[in-house]
């Protein structure tokens, strides 16, 4: 399954993503860098268009092989 | 299913203030002063709170990138290059960024001690001096007020100049990944959560 994931070292906490998040499944961890919710995730890559730092990015997951 | 619900709030046009903020200081320098809010909000909502709700909710700036970048299509939507939200820069940049701050402060001291006159022009990218006589005619206040509010209106116009150049080249908010205050509440933040987290392991 395709999931969004975040580096957290290059995560600049704009919270861009959160926003544009149609399931609302990103949350800013106390300002240092944005938590994607697996569960919630749906993959569809919104917040990848918008993140200005390229940190946040959808993947394909470990998950899809079970 | 745990969605939220996607409301609008009244923040989310905060991105209005950012343009009537700059009308303002065209027709009259002081009103400069009011962009220390949003200097101080986020300092405040980083160092009391320990997060980054001014820029993740607040920015109007970054909500002016947004509506010019994405909403009327004025941006390439295209990735900035990595250095450009490095460590090494955004740190290095907000030092630049200080150094200027400061040296605007110092220019307000020298209005203030009377060893320099007032100066009504506004410079753009710490170069280019532009003429901004009409925004002040005098007033109750005395000059070095006044000094600040055109070097003040100067840092913010540039900055946000910066902004929409990388705007338009790359992503809608890329200024974001480079803002100085942005990199400076974030500083903060981290090391608040690493204090928590100390804290947690201790008990």
């Amino acid at each position: 399954m395709r999931k969004a994931a975040n580096d957290i070292s290059r995560c600049v906490a704009c919270g861009v993503c959160a926003l544009q998040c149609p399931r609302g499944a990103i949350d800013i961890y106390r300002g240092c860098y944005a938590v994607v919710d697996v569960k919630t995730c749906v993959g569809c890559g919104i917040c990848e268009k918008a993140c200005p730092a390229g940190s946040i990015r959808v993947k394909e997951t470990e998950e899809a092989s079970k | 299913m745990k969605t939220k619900a996607k409301k609008g709030h009244w923040y989310d046009y905060l991105w209005i203030w950012s343009i009537v903020y700059f009308a303002l200081g065209f027709f009259n320098i002081l009103f400069a002063w009011l962009g220390l809010i949003d200097f101080v909000l986020p300092l405040i909502f980083a160092i009391v709170g320990g997060n980054k709700w001014f820029c993740n909710h607040m920015c109007g700036r970054g909500q002016l990138f947004w509506v010019l970048g994405r909403n009327l299509k004025c941006s390439r939507r295209k990735q900035a290059p990595k250095w450009i939200s490095s460590k090494w820069f955004r740190y290095g940049f907000l030092t630049f960024f200080m150094t200027m701050f400061g040296t605007m402060i110092f220019q307000t001291y020298l209005v203030f001690s009377g060893a320099e006159s007032l100066r009504k022009a506004v410079k753009l990218f710490w170069t280019f001096k532009v003429p901004w006589k009409w925004a002040y005619n005098g007033s109750v206040f005395p000059d070095w007020v006044a000094q600040f509010g055109f070097g003040f209106y100067s840092l913010m116009l540039t900055s946000t100049l910066i902004g929409l150049i990388m705007m338009v080249l790359y992503k809608e908010r890329t200024w974001c990944s480079f803002c100085p205050m942005g990199t400076m509440t974030q500083g903060i933040c981290k090391i608040k959560a690493k204090e928590k987290e100390i804290d947690h392991d201790v008990k």
